[in-house]
């Protein structure tokens, strides 16, 4: 009970802080609002990725997002398990396949039977290098073939690797906009390499054509 | 009731009469021109009315909350402006501290030193203390690449965003005999006659602007409305001189040069703009763009205003 509420009152502060550092501001794709139920991918750049899109997303859509994120990185002490688990609701995977109880993808696809959205970074750690984007994991194509039905939603985050750089404890206030592509499924007979480069392309086609000036 | 506050209800009155008769007018031209929201000169007029409301409320809260009131509004506006200077401007990791003491430690201290009304140390805080300390702090992180460039931006975004923009709170701290407790009213004058002419420019412009002014900075300005503009917005200034302390002929000279900074203003910020490829320096005002797009001529009014009235008028 007040956990709940400790909960309640921290994702408020949290996002309200990340609004005042970002000004985070959604550009929806053309075809209006993502679908109630969506996986959304994006690019990953910074811890803070998941609650800017969380931030941007109306009320009712964000109600029952969830993000997906590395067991070993949230269950590392009691705040970030508090954090993790009760202020974010993350579905925790483990990331190690050798010290794995449990498949990802079916925690993944449990979760979206309950009617919950996901938000999910493909690129399976943060990314630190010069490219814009680091090859896609597969986890993204056997999600979408255990749930050809959910749309798979692109999200580019900008700006955000600029707010708090790898190895920074302050972050500098910026303006962030959050990209929503158009939705997307899994085609029938489309193989795996093709269905990762067709996610990879669409999530390219939202973010700047060069890197920032700023590595 | 005091004079100050009858003098700021008669112009928040008027505020509110002509945003009511704009308003209306908005409402007549969308019914008639735009039913479906399909004409975007209209609704961008509208948008453009319903911000003024919410900026005319949220001034007139600072007002009647008064001296920390003001501070703590324009101490919020400098740190939405930076940010949006910050987001278009150069930076490598190597400018991460120094960013960092731009927003958490120069913009408090200079805003605190208003409270403290410690002018002296204000007035140098930004131009002395943070223009050597800044580049101190760049140069530990040891990255020389472009660093001149790098560090002019950092400080021109603290200049024009901290402190030229902190000079609007700062004419509280002016002492003018016979104008005690009054100053409050200077900010309203210098606002009122800033917004004022971007807005009849804007008219001017609409009704009979021909002649482009400096195309390639600003395509919609023209001569017409800038002529237009800055001699209605200094006859306002003038008509105004009752809550000022100058006399009727020094109230129009002062929205003179208010308007013609002003409109400078507004150029030298466009040409940022043009050369970082954005139209708009953000989105927080809605038909307006960003915060600096309806600040920027304040900015570079408010210090040239304040400098003319201590020098002339106050005793500090």
């Amino acid at each position: 009970m007040i956990r709940d509420l400790l909960a309640k009152l921290a994702s408020i502060a949290i996002m309200m802080f990340a609004r005042a550092m970002t000004a985070a501001r959604a550009i929806w794709h053309e075809t209006g609002l993502p679908p109630k139920q969506s996986i959304y991918f994006a690019n990953h750049s910074s811890h803070g990725d998941f609650v800017l899109i969380w931030a941007v997303l109306p009320p009712w859509l964000r109600e029952r997002t969830r993000p997906v994120a590395g067991a070993e990185y949230w269950l590392k002490s009691k705040l970030s398990t508090f954090i993790g688990r009760d202020v974010f609701d993350a579905v925790l995977i483990e990331r190690d396949p050798a010290a794995r109880t449990q498949d990802p993808v079916e925690q993944m696809a449990t979760v979206l039977g309950d009617g919950s959205s996901l938000i999910v970074f493909p690129e399976g750690t943060r990314n630190q290098t010069e490219a814009r984007l680091l090859p896609f994991k597969s986890g993204l194509y056997h999600l979408a073939c255990k749930r050809p039905d959910v749309a798979l939603v692109p999200v580019w985050i900008n700006n955000l690797n600029r707010v708090m750089p790898k190895g920074e404890f302050v972050p500098i206030p910026l303006i962030c906009t959050v990209a929503f592509g158009e939705p997307m499924h899994l085609k029938a007979q489309e193989t795996k390499e093709e269905f990762i480069a067709r996610a990879e392309a669409a999530l390219l086609l939202l973010g700047p054509l060069t890197t920032d000036d700023n590595a | 009731m005091s004079s100050t506050t009858l003098d700021m209800l008669k112009l928040l009155l008027g505020a509110g009469g002509i945003l009511v008769i704009a308003s209306g007018i908005g409402f007549v031209l969308k019914q008639k021109l735009s039913p479906d929201g399909s004409n975007g000169a209209i609704e961008n007029l509208n948008a453009r009315i319903k911000a003024w409301w919410a900026m005319v409320i949220l001034i007139a809260i600072a007002f009647i909350a008064g001296r920390v009131g003001v501070l703590i509004l324009f101490a919020f506006c400098s740190f939405a402006a930076l940010r949006e200077f910050i987001t278009l401007i150069n930076t490598r990791r190597g400018d991460h501290w120094a960013i960092a003491a731009a927003f958490f430690v120069v913009l408090p201290i200079n805003y605190f030193l208003l409270w403290a009304e410690q002018y002296g140390i204000y007035s140098i805080f930004v131009p002395v203390y943070a223009f050597l300390l800044m580049p101190i702090i760049a140069v530990l992180r040891g990255d020389p690449r472009d660093f001149l460039l790098r560090i002019s931006e950092v400080q021109w975004a603290l200049m024009i965003c901290v402190f030229c923009a902190s000079h609007v709170p700062a004419l509280l701290t002016l002492q003018i005999p016979g104008y005690e407790g009054r100053n409050v009213l200077l900010i309203a004058f210098l606002v009122i006659v800033v917004q004022s002419s971007d807005v009849l420019q804007y008219v001017w412009g609409k009704l009979f602007g021909k002649t482009k002014i400096a195309p390639t900075l600003s395509p919609s300005k023209t001569v017409e409305g800038f002529v237009g503009g800055v001699a209605s917005a200094t006859l306002l200034g003038a008509s105004l001189w009752w809550i000022t302390p100058f006399t009727p002929a020094q109230a129009a000279l002062m929205a003179f040069v208010i308007t013609m900074m002003g409109f400078f203003g507004g150029l030298v910020m466009s040409a940022i703009k043009r050369d970082r490829g954005v139209k708009d320096w953000g989105h927080l005002i809605e038909g307006h763009g960003g915060l600096i797009d309806r600040l920027d001529s304040v900015v570079f009014s408010a210090p040239i205003f304040f400098h003319l009235t201590r020098y002339w008028w106050s005793l500090t």
